[in-house]
């Protein structure tokens, strides 16, 4: 029923588009109609499309032309996932081979992007190469580049040749005293130019490739890595800049470090933020950007949906034994990508109906119109163990969590927390602390964790810390278990907002 | 007069696409340069092009044994303060 009532409202064509100030704007959810379609099955740049879409790296692309104080060249962990880490290197070939059988083998792959180890335009010949081959012989997958900027603007063009339809930026400054902290070298016109005036080629050449981009209708995200006390308060301004240029999605994830990962920062003991510190920041971009909140910091050789990997599936000796009928997969693939996007829309129509300036008959359909004026009631984190858009995981099982906050408003993620540490198969890079501490610690700031089940003594033990279980939403879609769960707290007066809040236990 | 890459190589293929004299060779367990080949870059560049890329301090040598990219000179790290990261991790 609500199907052709959102077909028939107008496309947000110019000036103030549905995705920037309508009042149900909310993340990618917020896009206006025409880049809603470009990104609705793409993991990366949809929050709806995450629960539902894989993706997956190549790596391809090992060199790289700058030296980022996050990264270390050397290490090649198989239980880390962090950017950058990959196991395997593979030739172009061998990237096309492993991409056909993924995609054969879980239909609901349909991005493939290269993202490193190092940076894939500083590897041209190689990239170009996957790109060229894909193009012929997977049509229906979309192919998208993460890039550090500083050779963009020489392969804008090449881009476009491929029908590359999304890029990625990691623009961590616009400030070359910014940059001088956070990038020593690069590698520029046959020289390491060090510090400062590094960063600021570096800077120019990001910011020159963006507006090439967007210039050709290429749709550009930013990542920027948040590192406390050195740009935690300059990336507003990025924010507001890049969207200026016309980046469509702002991601900005914390800095991993760890001394173990023998990087400048994690050697240096430059701290990681708090998941409280990077939702402020995110929450402070967001009045003038669309923000990403459902990033996993996944591997350059990452295989499946976000937040899994199952690239041990599709090792090289593993894919050669493969038998692969991609014509017979891509019709699979066009039938599962038809269904999700139905559900999609339907669930799209439910949670986000038309603003109040719409129609007003339409609004006479939606469910909660009918309800009297709502009681306020103020935000509340909720973390849920969640698989394919439902409450559907063990508390104990869950191996990260959804940040959502509940309000008057509605559901929105604006986050994700990981469960266990990012190094967990070896001893050496363990340490004392329990996994439940950690996360227990990880979701300080939520009050509510929504799970399939529970056992006994972590219930106690989050109760203890003032986060409530509840497992009576078991496999019901997250935004309304959520939901329901806000409602219950503010009809049992524990909403009030203000000093002074009856507690009726 | 040839540079060397030496076994912290880290097989990361910047260095060869630049070198003029088409020196280096992709080999196991890491790249390699044809000595012969290999003129550091003079009369072509003012920097040898494979250590002016390299990410990996001390993987590419002169011929005396001397390290292009010193220790500390890529990552910013001091030494010393590497060899204690290193020294706390070993005892945990």
């Amino acid at each position: 029923m609500d199907l052709p009532v959102i077909e028939s409202s107008p496309p947000a064509a110019t000036g103030c588009s549905a995705g920037s100030c309508g009042s149900t704007a909310q993340q990618v959810d917020g896009l206006s109609d025409a880049i809603r379609a470009r990104v609705q099955d793409h993991p990366c740049y949809s929050e709806d499309a995450h629960h539902y879409f894989a993706r997956m790296h190549v790596a391809v692309a090992p060199a790289c032309n700058i030296q980022c104080h996050y990264c270390n060249r050397k290490y090649d962990c198989a239980n880390e996932s962090r950017p950058g880490v990959v196991s395997e290197l593979l030739t172009p070939d061998q990237a096309v081979r492993k991409t056909l059988a993924v995609a054969a083998t879980i239909p609901q792959m349909t991005v493939l992007g290269i993202a490193g180890p190092g940076d894939p335009l500083a590897n041209p010949q190689r990239t170009f190469e996957t790109f060229r081959q894909l193009a012929l012989k997977a049509p229906d997958i979309k192919l998208c580049v993460s890039t550090n900027g500083l050779v963009l603007p020489d392969h804008v063009d090449e881009l476009a040749r491929y029908n590359i339809d999304h890029v990625t930026i990691t623009i961590n400054c616009v400030d070359p005293d910014v940059g001088a902290r956070i990038y020593p070298w690069i590698f520029w016109k046959n020289k390491r130019v060090f510090g400062r005036e590094a960063a600021a080629i570096l800077i120019g050449q990001q910011q020159k490739g963006l507006e090439m981009l967007t210039a050709r209708g290429i749709l550009v995200k930013v990542n920027s890595v948040l590192i406390p006390g050195v740009n935690d308060q300059h990336l507003p301004e990025v924010s507001k800049v890049v969207k200026a240029k016309g980046a469509f999605l702002h991601n900005v994830m914390p800095l991993i470090a760890e001394a173990e990962h023998g990087t400048f920062y994690g050697v240096m003991g430059q701290r990681s933020p708090k998941p409280a510190e990077l939702k402020a920041l995110q929450d402070a971009c967001e009045g003038d950007m669309n923000m990403m909140r459902h990033c996993r910091q996944c591997r350059a050789d990452a295989v499946g949906l976000l937040g899994e990997d199952r690239g041990a599936e599709f090792t090289l000796d593993r894919i050669d034994t493969m038998e692969i009928d991609y014509e017979a997969a891509m019709v699979v693939r066009a039938e599962l990508r038809a269904q999700i996007a139905a559900e999609l829309a339907e669930k799209r129509a439910r949670a986000h109906p038309p603003a109040a300036t719409a129609t007003p008959q339409v609004i006479s359909f939606q469910p909660h119109a009918a309800k009297p004026a709502p009681v306020p009631g103020r935000p509340v984190l909720m973390a849920v163990a969640a698989r394919d858009g439902l409450v559907a995981v063990h508390f104990g099982h869950a191996r990260e969590f959804l940040v959502y906050e509940a309000s008057a408003s509605g559901a929105r993620l604006v986050g994700h927390r990981k469960a266990e540490s990012y190094c967990s198969g070896d001893e050496s890079c363990g340490d004392a602390e329990s996994v439940l501490e950690k996360t227990i610690s990880a979701l300080a700031d939520c009050e509510v964790v929504l799970c399939a089940r529970i056992g006994y003594e972590p219930w106690g033990q989050l109760e203890a810390a003032g986060i409530q279980p509840n497992g009576e939403h078991a496999m019901q879609p997250i935004a309304d278990a959520v939901m329901a769960v806000w409602h219950e707290m503010l009809a049992a007066g524990k909403l009030a907002a203000g000093p002074i809040v009856a507690k009726r236990a | 007069m040839a540079l060397e890459i030496i076994e912290s190589c880290v097989n990361c293929w910047a260095c060869a696409p630049l070198c003029p004299n088409q020196a280096i060779y992709e080999a196991t367990p890491h790249f390699l340069i044809e000595a012969d080949k290999c003129t550091e870059c003079l009369g072509d560049f003012a920097e040898a092009q494979c250590a002016s890329i390299c990410p990996i301090e001390g993987a590419i040598i002169n011929e005396l044994g001397e390290a292009l990219n010193p220790p500390g000179s890529l990552t910013g790290i001091p030494p010393e303060r590497w060899a204690a990261a290193q020294a706390e991790i070993a005892a945990r």
